[in-house]
């Protein structure tokens, strides 16, 4: 009888990995880990967007203070309506924030902050994907948390809604400041 | 002439859309065969990191074409092909790599179906084994002898 129950060890095996593999296939291949987490901040040495004067590279995020890095462009809608969650994290919550603004022009930038608010405290001008590229960013928008030291804790694909302020941004900003 | 005309419009259309398609990707000048090789072989063996499963080679979308331009930029430099692969991966994850690279975290996947086969072989050859002793041991010594006898019994009769 024993032998017997051992003929059903392939059958049990098969379907272990069919449940394996078919909870695989509700994944979402974009919910994956930043190839940077708990990495230094990128160098760069780029422009704001403000003024094309100034130059700004890695020590904006070695100031002691943890920063939250949104990747933006005003050719991307997600951006757009995802503006009042981030001035909402940086004047209610007081999260201070920095913008990358990713393959536009500078009037066009400029004319977006104007249109849906400023939450941030700076922009960095990234015309040409060169901080982009380092970050591993791959579309629009991304959200990094960057710690007081200048590490990344935390990698946000895509737009962030309300509720994800509340359930998964604000506990992370908490967790790193 | 109408039929046709209905037949072929969506034909010709279907051409100009591959054609449009086709021209949103690159043709590079390469003065080395083997660069260019290098480039081919690269561009093809790593994923977009925003389509579903495409190669870069094979996809329009923005980051890969970014991506591209990096790997012609670093074989111009001379960089060598492990050390771009590694230049991609420290940004955009193992997920770019179509084939991960064999290390800590990814040693069950490349060992588990050798692993699988030399279980099966090991079992097989157990299963052999006992068949083969089992056969042997069927019969005592006194039933041989008793089965013997019955066979010899019908020969004579």
């Amino acid at each position: 009888m024993k032998r017997r129950l051992l003929l059903l060890l392939p059958l049990i095996g098969f379907l272990a990995l069919s449940l394996f593999l078919y909870q695989g296939l509700s994944l979402n291949p974009f919910h994956r880990e930043s190839a940077l987490m708990a990495r230094d901040f990128p160098e760069f040495d780029l422009a704001t967007l403000e003024d094309p004067e100034r130059r700004v590279d890695r020590s904006l995020f070695t100031t002691g203070e943890l920063t939250l890095v949104n990747v933006w462009g005003e050719w991307c809608p997600e951006c757009k309506r995802e503006m009042p969650q981030l001035l909402d994290l940086a004047h209610r919550h007081g999260v201070r924030t920095v913008g990358i603004s990713w393959k536009d022009t500078r009037e066009k930038g400029l004319g977006f902050l104007e249109e849906f608010g400023n939450p941030f405290e700076i922009n960095i001008f990234d015309p040409d994907n060169e901080l982009g590229f380092e970050l591993g960013v791959f579309g629009a928008p991304e959200s990094f948390l960057v710690d007081a030291d200048g590490v990344i804790r935390y990698h946000h694909v895509g737009y962030i809604s309300p509720g994800e302020v509340r359930d998964k941004i604000l506990p992370e900003v908490e967790k790193w400041r | 002439m109408a039929l046709i005309r209905t037949l072929l419009t969506p034909l010709v259309l279907l051409l100009l859309a591959g054609a449009v398609q086709a021209a949103a990707i690159e043709v590079r000048e390469f003065d080395d065969p083997i660069m260019e090789q290098r480039y081919r072989s690269l561009t093809a063996s790593m994923r977009c990191p925003t389509c579903e499963n495409q190669a870069i080679n094979d996809s329009d979308a923005p980051v890969s074409a970014d991506m591209r331009d990096r790997i012609y930029l670093l074989l111009q430099e001379g960089v060598s092909d492990i050390e771009i692969r590694d230049h991609m991966v420290q940004r955009f994850g193992d997920y770019v790599l179509y084939n991960p690279r064999l290390e800590g975290r990814t040693f069950l996947l490349w060992g588990l179906p050798a692993g699988l086969v030399v279980l099966g072989a090991i079992l097989v050859a157990l299963i052999v084994r006992s068949r083969k002793t089992a056969s042997a041991q069927a019969l005592s010594e006194e039933e041989r002898a008793r089965l013997q006898a019955l066979i010899n019994r019908e020969r004579t009769e």
